[in-house]
């Protein structure tokens, strides 16, 4: 049996990444009986390992919460849980439109946060109603009231009704669940007679029951044995399970107006599903179409390469599974002389790049090498043409480029104000423009736009270091601006490496240089040979260091007695030995790749 | 002259007993402060040994080697009952090498005479240093003059004598240590050990090396010392056949050839290695260290090995590559591949050919060249990958 649309609340809940999210999910979970105590673990949402470590969420998910009100009347409330990474901020925009409502969930010691903002406007833009919930009110740091003020001035919204809650320690949470009810609207529209019209949310695979789609219903019933069509991709399957989630997996005969749940069909991949695409029934279609998303776009590029040569075809399927689960992550065939066969990767960010290497290395067990990330330039050529160049490696000779352009983006950054000073030079350091400069109380909200390409790597971990971690920062991406952009190539005892070159602005490229070559000094260990590390702009030599030849590496006592340590001490050896890439007659470590690349505090 | 490079088969025996502990030794050693148990020690080792032969078979001994700790410490007579326990089960080649390490303090040296009675021929004297503030330094309970009046004494018993030396030793400049080294040679009869300083983990010394209470020559000077010493050592005579070792030629330490040449040995007493062909494939032996546990569970089973493995072809190879290259002889490349059931990678090994840190001996040995000894460690992680 459908709910009727007037008892029916889909809400998601916004929050800056440790306010809270996970845990408040947990306990409305837990609350409302949709698991029992014994089946509890921490964040039940989070499925993956990845998620619980990081305490992040990657992939959206719903849950069906039976809710009996103080009023006595039975509620359906479907929780939809969001990335709050920004990353991941399509798949928080696309789970947005999905409800109507929101929680705002603000650490009330640690108050609103570039992140929690980014969200929280998502959600306006969206037509949310929001439910300001001031959370970790048993801290001793909690000041619930100053927090409340804070959210109104500096969001926007009346946080009168906030609701004062400790997720960890379980206090406020009926009130939660009351404010869900009598705060937040029912679904606007839906009609159970009118033809089928459902959202498409999100999409997975699964081992046992091949793709499975989230999707949310606005006109008419989903059932078992419907032949439905998805229109953007015209695709017709017939429907061979319904169902929800409480978060439990549970089939149902048929999801009504108003309800999310999942669909199984006989589809083959997630890639012949798209996220935003309009499902109705193939036989009484309806007459309009939802107006759907774009498709997110890769922002950075790496390459990833197996450590030792003969992973590679496994590499490729680990890729193609995780591929079958995320169709924004993108990858194609790619030969680098440094590091042989490998793949150009595309990713919605860097949060995204270290999670599918992650996995990689983790589920996978596999030992990669990361290149430099970098983002995608477009390069106006004198024929009129223009091309994507997703490898510096790859750049075209110079004379056919009439200009670069690179992505720009709008960054926000909030701030205790003890820490502007550093992280204004940072943001003028970057080629940052700053755009605004106000106050939220102490603390300073700094809107700067910035290239790209000075943020794609260690931009952030640059601001958390500064800022003690206080800082918070959001971005997304804006336009594409002419650069003076040029290639820097790395030569190790006197040979290119390719996969350290990079495309560095003409005004930073000594200097960058000079800190390639530091850095490479340090990571590639001393060989029974000197070696020179100079950092080159077409011809001309930029910077310049030499490791010294090893002097002396010798054991003085060795006897009987020693052999097995030694021998294990030259196992140990040969197994680094196997995590570096030789180039020329040059060992270098995996992780002089990345490290190389870190500007560190200069 | 045709070389007798055959590797041989050697028993080493540990006495792990110390009258005080070396600030720089991470060997297993132990003080005791009550009379040591000879018998019950000396009746353990036979027991060991006796256990040790069910294992190795017939052999003829080409070696024996009392280490410590500080067998000097040892009573003739045990010297003589562990000797003894060796003849009985294996035979001792009449050249056989008896090698005793003892310390240069007076009263052990009164011992000298009965441990030449009870069958040693040869002795390793520690005396690691000839200015009496460095050896203060490196905690050694002797003078120098005792160390000198042990050596003379040694030259009238012992038909072979070799002493050790320490050096890159704190502040020690080369002219000092060439001055040492040049006095030492002419106290040596036709061996001489000569030893970096090493900062080894569990030692006092590293304790206090790494809380900065003292500095040793860095890579740069200790590498400066070491050409030296190689210099000084071929010029006396006394060129080194080994990365620390130096004799004149004929005059090498046939026990310790053994374990460069990857031959066999067993190991007796506390945490003593033994490495022997068993059932045709090459296994370790790893004793228990503490002294008084390794007598009863030798009393209680019949040996004290605790650890132990078979090493798979890779790993015999990795030892004999890392063993042999030490020797100024190098190594066999014949046995290599059969030993490892591939041949030398010639990519590494060519270019290590170039760069001139290893040469070939004829056809059949490769070595590692003066310039390849000093950074032996890392030519020989290079081979061996």
């Amino acid at each position: 049996m459908s709910t009727p649309i007037s008892h029916i609340r889909n809400f998601s809940i916004v929050a800056h990444i440790d306010h809270g999210k996970s845990t408040l999910a947990d306990r409305l979970i837990q609350s409302t009986g949709g698991l029992e105590l014994r089946e509890m673990t921490e964040q039940v949402l989070d499925n993956m390992d990845i998620e619980r470590e990081r305490g992040i969420t990657i992939k959206a998910q719903t849950v069906r919460l039976k809710y009996r009100a103080n009023n006595g009347e039975d509620y359906t409330l479907n929780l939809i849980d969001t990335p709050g990474h920004v990353d991941f901020a399509y798949e928080v925009s696309r789970s947005l439109s999905a409800c109507e409502g929101s929680l705002l969930v603000v650490d009330a010691s640690q108050g609103v946060e570039a992140q929690t903002l980014a969200n929280v406007y998502q959600a306006i833009d969206n037509n949310h109603e929001i439910v300001v919930v001031l959370n970790k009110i048993d801290l001793p740091a909690a000041e619930p009231e100053r927090i409340r003020e804070q959210v109104e001035e500096v969001i926007g919204i009346d946080a009168s009704q906030a609701v004062l809650i400790s997720a960890k320690s379980g206090i406020g949470i009926p009130d939660v669940l009351e404010a869900i009810v009598n705060q937040l609207p029912p679904p606007r529209e839906g009609d159970a007679t009118k033809p089928l019209k459902a959202m498409l949310v999100d999409s997975w695979y699964d081992t046992y029951l091949g793709v499975i789609v989230l999707v949310r219903v606005i006109d008419g019933v989903m059932k078992k044995g419907q032949t439905i069509r998805m229109m953007e991709a015209n695709a017709k399957y017939l429907v061979e399970r319904t169902g929800f989630f409480t978060p439990k997996m549970i089939q149902a005969d048929e999801i009504g107006p108003g309800e999310f749940g999942f669909f199984t069909g006989s589809i083959k991949e997630v890639a012949d599903t798209r996220v935003g695409d309009t499902i109705t029934e193939d036989r009484r279609p309806t007459a309009h179409a939802l107006p759907g998303f774009k498709p997110a776009q890769p922002v950075v590029f790496c390459g990833l390469f197996p450590v030792d040569a003969a992973d590679f075809e496994d590499l490729r399927a680990a890729m193609g599974k995780l591929r079958l689960n995320d169709a924004s992550f993108s990858f194609e065939m790619e030969t680098s002389a440094a590091l042989g066969f490998g793949f150009r990767c595309g990713f919605l960010g860097l949060l995204h790049l270290e999670i599918i290497q992650e996995r990689l290395e983790r589920e996978f067990n596999l030992d990669l090498i990361a290149t430099a990330p970098s983002v995608v330039y477009r390069m106006a050529m004198t024929d009129g043409s223009v091309k994507e160049l997703h490898n510096p490696a790859d750049m075209p000779d110079l004379v056919k480029i009439a200009h670069i352009e690179e992505p720009w983006i709008r960054a926000t950054i909030l701030t205790p104000d003890d820490y502007l000073g550093g992280i204004l030079k940072l943001c003028q350091d970057r080629r940052g423009i700053q755009a605004d400069l106000s106050y939220v109380g102490k603390r300073a909200m700094l809107v700067y736009d910035l290239p790209l390409n000075e943020v794609v790597f260690d931009f952030y971990d640059r601001l958390k270091s500064i800022s003690k971690g206080y800082a918070s920062f959001d971005y997304h991406l804006t336009d594409y601006r002419e650069g003076d952009l040029v290639k820097m190539s790395i030569l190790v005892n006197d040979e290119a490496v390719d996969a350290l070159s990079m495309l560095v602005h003409r005004t930073a490229a000594e200097k960058r240089g000079r800190t390639m070559c530091e850095k490479l000094k340090e990571l590639i260990p001393q060989h029974m040979f000197k070696i020179p590390i100079q950092a080159a702009i077409g011809g001309r030599i930029v910077a310049r260091e030499t490791i010294s030849a090893l002097r002396k590496d010798v054991t003085a006592k060795c006897y009987g007695g020693d052999v097995t340590r030694k021998r294990k001490l030259l196992e140990k050896q040969k197994e680094g030995k196997k995590r570096m890439r030789q180039f020329g007659k040059v060992d270098i470590p995996q992780e002089a790749f990345i490290q190389a690349l870190k500007m560190g505090d200069n | 002259m045709t070389l007798d490079l055959s590797p041989g088969f050697g028993v080493y025996v540990h006495w792990p007993f110390c009258a005080a502990k070396c600030p720089y030794c991470d060997f297993n050693s132990h003080v005791r402060h009550q009379p040591v148990d000879q018998e019950r020690f000396a009746a353990a080792f036979a027991t060991e040994l006796a256990t040790m032969r069910r294992r190795t078979g017939a052999h003829e001994v080409t070696s024996i080697f009392l280490g410590g700790g500080t067998p000097s410490l040892m009573r003739p007579e045990t010297v003589g009952a562990v000797l003894d326990a060796i003849a009985q089960n294996w035979t001792i080649a009449a050249d056989a090498e008896i090698t005793l390490e003892a310390n240069p303090t007076s009263v052990e040296a009164e011992r000298f005479r009965g441990y030449r009675a009870a069958g040693v021929n040869r002795v390793s004297l520690g005396v690691q240093a000839l200015n009496d503030k460095d050896l203060r330094f490196l905690g050694r309970m002797h003078s120098v003059s005792e160390a000198l009046h042990a050596i003379g004494l040694a030259r009238e018993i012992f038909p072979r004598l070799s002493f050790d030396l320490i050096y890159a030793r704190p502040g020690q400049t080369p002219e000092a240590w060439t001055a040492e080294l040049e006095q030492a040679i002419g106290y040596a009869v036709d061996h001489l050990s000569l030893y970096q300083l090493t900062i080894e983990e569990g030692t006092r010394f590293h304790a206090l090396y790494h809380a900065g209470k003292f500095q040793i020559p860095d890579g740069d000077h200790a590498a400066d010392l070491y050409a030296a010493t190689q210099e000084i050592t071929a010029a006396r005579g006394l060129p080194a056949y080994e990365i620390s070792n130096h004799a004149r030629p004929g005059a090498e330490s046939r026990h310790n050839l053994t374990y460069w040449r990857y031959g066999e040995y067993v190991g007796v007493g506390p945490g003593a290695h033994g490495r022997f062909l068993e059932d045709g494939t090459r296994i370790v032996t790893i004793a228990e260290k503490h002294p008084e546990t390794w007598a009863g569970l030798v009393e209680a089973q019949g040996h004290g090995i605790v650890d132990g493995e078979v090493l798979s072809r890779s790993e015999e190879a990795d030892e004999f590559l890392l063993m042999g290259l030490r020797l100024a002889e190098g190594i066999d490349l014949a046995r290599y591949e059969m030993l490892s059931g591939k041949t030398l990678s010639g990519r590494y090994l060519s270019r290590l050919q170039q760069d001139g840190l290893v040469a070939p001996i004829g056809n059949s040995r490769l070595r590692a060249t003066p310039q390849g000894m000093i950074v032996l460690d890392a030519v020989v992680a290079d081979l061996a990958r």
